[in-house]
């Protein structure tokens, strides 16, 4: 009797409470500090020294898309050339998809203040267009024209 | 005697399952925490696109520079001017990193974090600084997504600086 009862007990005992306390401070911890993060993408750029100005060594001028920006720093307007396109993203992708060749390359003259977000929903209207699963690929090669550094 | 039966039974029978999911919920916590360990910033808020490649492979050498609202950049931990000597001085020590490694700067990736609202001028002189010290491949991050107009970095988080410890 005394045999048969003893490995029982043994087994119930069994310390389980630290175990479970340890769970328990890993499980909060991996709790709190979760962050749900978005995906994250990337706009590739290459820009050597001595090509960012308007110097380039491509037979093949850049379209120059000059953003203006507003006191505030929000966008003003978009200008190609001399034709203003107002503050439309979709008119500057449907002028960009209407010139888009093999080896086109758009340089953005950007007013010192303007929203860097401004920049990047251009460079995503220049870049190409989803449709549905797929995108369509206008533009490749992006570069910057020097900082309009603000007088005085 | 009966006393003892009812102890085993609820000792034995509560335990497993509850260890189990409790295991399974770490397991995923784990998981997730590793994937959003890159580089985020509670003080830059990402402009989003739709087209931003995410990287297939994993990026070479790269340098993360975080550029908040204001124009400093967030480089390991400290906040720098963009115009000033820090920077640059940091800068230059990664690129003499890569050399001691016999990679040239100009395969590094400088990868940038811009705040949606920091002021276009800004990221342009980042970028010159890093010319000036050899770097050349530039990545302009964004967040996956539909692209963003400026009133959307307005409205700033309850707790702005909740991520920052975490």
């Amino acid at each position: 009797m005394k045999s048969r009862r003893k490995p029982m007990s043994d087994k119930v005992e069994q310390q389980m409470t630290p175990m479970i306390d340890i769970v328990f401070q890993l499980l909060t911890f991996f709790v709190m500090s979760f962050k749900i993060a978005t995906q994250e993408g990337d706009f590739n750029i290459k820009m050597p020294i001595g090509l960012s100005a308007s110097q380039n060594n491509s037979e093949v001028q850049p379209i120059k898309v000059r953003m203006i920006a507003a006191k505030g720093g929000s966008l003003a307007e978009i200008r190609i050339g001399d034709r203003g396109l107002g503050t439309s993203f979709q008119a500057l992708q449907s002028e960009i998809a209407a010139m888009a060749g093999a080896d086109l390359e758009v340089e953005f003259d950007c007013d010192y203040n303007l929203h860097y977000n401004n920049v990047m929903n251009a460079i995503t209207a220049v870049s190409g267009r989803r449709q549905g699963e797929k995108i369509i690929k206008y533009v490749d090669k992006i570069k910057f024209s020097p900082p309009r550094v603000p007088q005085g | 005697m009966p006393k003892r039966k009812q102890h085993d039974v609820s000792a034995e029978a509560d335990m497993t399952p509850m260890i189990d999911m409790t295991f399974q919920l770490i397991a995923f916590f784990m998981v997730l925490i590793n994937f959003a360990e890159d580089n985020q910033n509670a003080l830059v808020k990402l402009p989003s696109s739709e087209l931003a490649k995410i990287p297939e492979e994993q990026i070479a050498s790269p340098i993360v520079l975080q550029v908040s609202k204001e124009g400093k950049v967030v480089f390991n931990g400290d906040e720098l001017p963009i115009g000033g000597p820090q920077l640059k001085k940091a800068l230059l020590n990664e690129a003499q990193i890569l050399r001691a490694k016999n990679l040239d700067p100009s395969v590094a990736n400088i990868i940038i974090r811009g705040h949606g609202l920091v002021p276009t001028g800004k990221v342009q002189e980042l970028i010159k600084v890093c010319q000036d010290t050899k770097f050349e491949k530039f990545s302009l991050r964004a967040e996956q997504g539909k692209p963003k107009a400026d009133s959307d970095f307005l409205k700033e988080p309850k707790k702005p600086n909740a991520g920052i410890r975490g």
